[in-house]
């Protein structure tokens, strides 16, 4: 008998502790899912009430100036797009044709396994390694100059390639293979069904990883250092060589102004910029892909 | 009867060929990457290391590249990663696999299509911004109650290890996912509770994914770099062990940050101080890729346990 009691009350025990620490745990988990969330959205909101009065027209058509209440983020704005639209000239066509190449033609061998493998790890080197690579190569064997435009240019392209390329993988994998049988059944050689079978259903998706990659390069400071783009340009780039900064690197370098009014004031205009020209790129992306999800 | 035309193949053949030769060239460029990169780095390593020995930069405390005396110990450097490695961790290990276990087993269908967009926010702020954080936001809001320097490694800590929890938290749920819910259900049956399933049946089984996860988001902070260089300060010194919270409370100088500084600095030509650039980078880039090798590694592994 006293055993049975014994039993229910450590039978009881067990449900009550656990219901609660089941309770405990799952708002725990909670907690723990929205912090860095609410985290990031109070320093968001912070910067935005920071920036107002200080992002206006003025601030956007103006070169940099030592005055904070004249100083203007024009060249880094047109640098980091002329910056861009190259990458993307550059990684797109270069991005699908290794994604068409492992999806389509390569076989499960040795050499594409290594190549897969190289891509996963290229993807995870440090930004500013590239920038090494973009100062020993671009500049110190093909001499292209210092911090300039092209030199910026292939330096990120190179950093953002694995990221174009493992998703435009994926876009090609999910296209599927029954419309490739169809298109060989009716007789259309190999390079015939990638492009008129593979490529256009593929198309939105490798867009989207494209876009969404243009907007993690517009965002790299570290390589551009490396590079030694200069932080500070005052007129807009004129030529491929010309030198240029980009919207992070002019805010690098207001950030390290003791003033307040460039703390507090010029740099949470310039940030609130280039969050926005992000937010514009990703939605792009997104719009991309929800009229493409529409549609099948 | 007409003769079938094949004059058009040949054609047909070539381009096909053409096409795939050219497709394959730009596959084999991300194997000519990885050279170039280790080319770049090595050969300016080695007319580094002709004029300071490895000895020295391997084994010496103390890191000063451009005054006299110079002196290119590398371990200060090392020191400060590991400062803001281990701050960073403490931030987003728990957070992201406590994030992983609420998707994977507690959230709603619904909240997960908003909860794991905004999470992935998180990573795509660019890393400048956070820094900008880090120096006006973070480090005065914790000077009310702590003893701050200016630049100190814990706002930079903070900021790296909010960035990395979504890289945490979406390969662990990917992990937990992949476990068989009759695992769950077994356990389900013998009277647990969600807790007791999550922590004893789903985490264990998922284990090696989320120590993989753990490895990418730790060798992603080690490679961080403006938020380092922005919010940590540029002050090498070697890790007190004695004085833990003076090290997360004072400047320090990971590795990046050095690196950075070199950068900006008017420091060019063949002189040690430059080619010093590139032999930390070299260091960056094993330290890194040798970790993203034993993540591949480990994940790789618990792909084979549930097929």
């Amino acid at each position: 008998m006293a055993a049975e009691t014994q039993d229910k009350s450590a039978d009881a025990g067990f449900g009550q502790v656990s219901r609660t620490k089941d309770v405990a745990f799952r708002l725990l988990a909670l907690a723990a899912t929205l912090i860095g969330i609410v985290a990031l959205a109070a320093l968001l909101l912070n910067v935005a009430v920071d920036a107002v009065g200080w992002l206006d027209w003025g601030f956007l058509t103006s070169p940099p100036h030592p005055n904070p209440y004249e100083a203007g983020f024009l060249p880094a704005l047109v640098g980091s797009i002329a910056i861009m639209l190259l990458i993307a000239l550059v990684t797109f066509p270069l991005g699908v044709g290794a994604a068409i190449y492992l999806e389509e033609y390569a076989s499960d061998g040795y050499l594409t396994r290594f190549i897969q493998l190289n891509i996963a790890n290229l993807a995870g080197v440090p930004s500013v390694v590239y920038g090494l690579l973009g100062l020993g190569l671009f500049i110190g064997l093909f001499n292209i100059g210092y911090g300039s435009v092209l030199a910026a240019a292939f330096t990120v392209s190179l950093l953002i390639l694995p990221i174009v390329i493992i998703s435009a993988q994926e876009a090609i994998r999910s296209v599927p293979d029954s419309q490739r049988q169809a298109s060989y059944g009716m007789g259309a050689t190999k390079w015939q069904t990638i492009r008129n079978v593979v490529l256009p259903r593929a198309m939105p998706g490798i867009m989207t990883g494209t876009i969404l990659a243009l907007g993690r390069a517009i965002g790299e400071t570290a390589p551009l250092i490396m590079i030694a783009a200069p932080t500070t340009v005052f007129g807009i780039p004129n030529g491929p060589l010309s030198k240029v900064s980009a919207m992070p690197m002019q805010i690098y370098n207001w950030a390290s102004y003791p003033q307040t009014e460039f703390q507090y004031g010029v740099v949470a205009a310039g940030v609130v910029t280039l969050l926005v020209v992000l937010l514009t790129i990703n939605s792009i992306a997104i719009i991309i892909r929800n009229r493409y999800q529409q549609r099948t | 009867m007409s003769q079938p035309d094949f004059s058009h193949d040949g054609i047909r053949t070539a381009r096909g060929t053409a096409f795939r030769y050219l497709f394959m060239l730009c596959a084999l460029l991300s194997i000519l990457t990885t050279a170039a990169i280790v080319l770049t780095l090595l050969i300016d390593a080695v007319d580094f290391f002709a004029q300071v020995s490895l000895v020295e930069f391997l084994t010496g405390t103390t890191w000063n590249p451009t005054h006299e005396p110079v002196s290119f110990g590398v371990l200060p450097l090392i020191s400060g990663t590991l400062v803001i490695t281990v701050g960073s961790a403490m931030v987003a290990l728990p957070i992201g696999l406590l994030t992983a276990i609420y998707l994977s087993e507690y959230a709603s269908e619904r909240r997960r299509a908003y909860l794991k967009p905004a999470l992935e926010v998180l990573a795509g702020v660019p890393t400048v911004v956070y820094g900008y954080f880090a120096l006006v936001y973070v480090t005065p809001a914790l000077d009310t109650f702590l003893p701050l320097s200016t630049f100190n490694a814990l706002s930079a800590s903070i900021m790296v290890g909010i960035m990395i929890i979504p890289m945490v938290s979406s390969l662990s749920e990917d992990a937990m996912s992949a476990v068989p819910d009759s695992l769950r259900q077994a356990s389900y049956g013998l009277g647990a509770t969600k807790y007791t399933v999550s922590t004893s049946v789903v985490v264990p089984a998922a284990l090696s994914g989320i120590f993989s996860s753990f490895i990418l988001a730790l060798s992603r902070a080690i490679g961080e770099t403006m938020i380092v260089a922005i919010a940590a300060g540029q002050t090498p010194r070697m890790v007190d062990l004695t004085d833990p919270a003076g090290m997360f409370l004072n400047s320090i100088q990971p590795m990046t940050s050095a690196m950075v500084q070199i950068g900006t600095g008017d420091i060019v030509g063949q002189g040690p101080a430059y080619k010093s650039l590139f032999a930390v980078g070299l260091t960056l880039f094993v330290i890194t890729f040798v970790m993203n090798l034993i993540s591949e590694f480990v994940a790789s592994r618990y792909r084979e346990v549930y097929r």
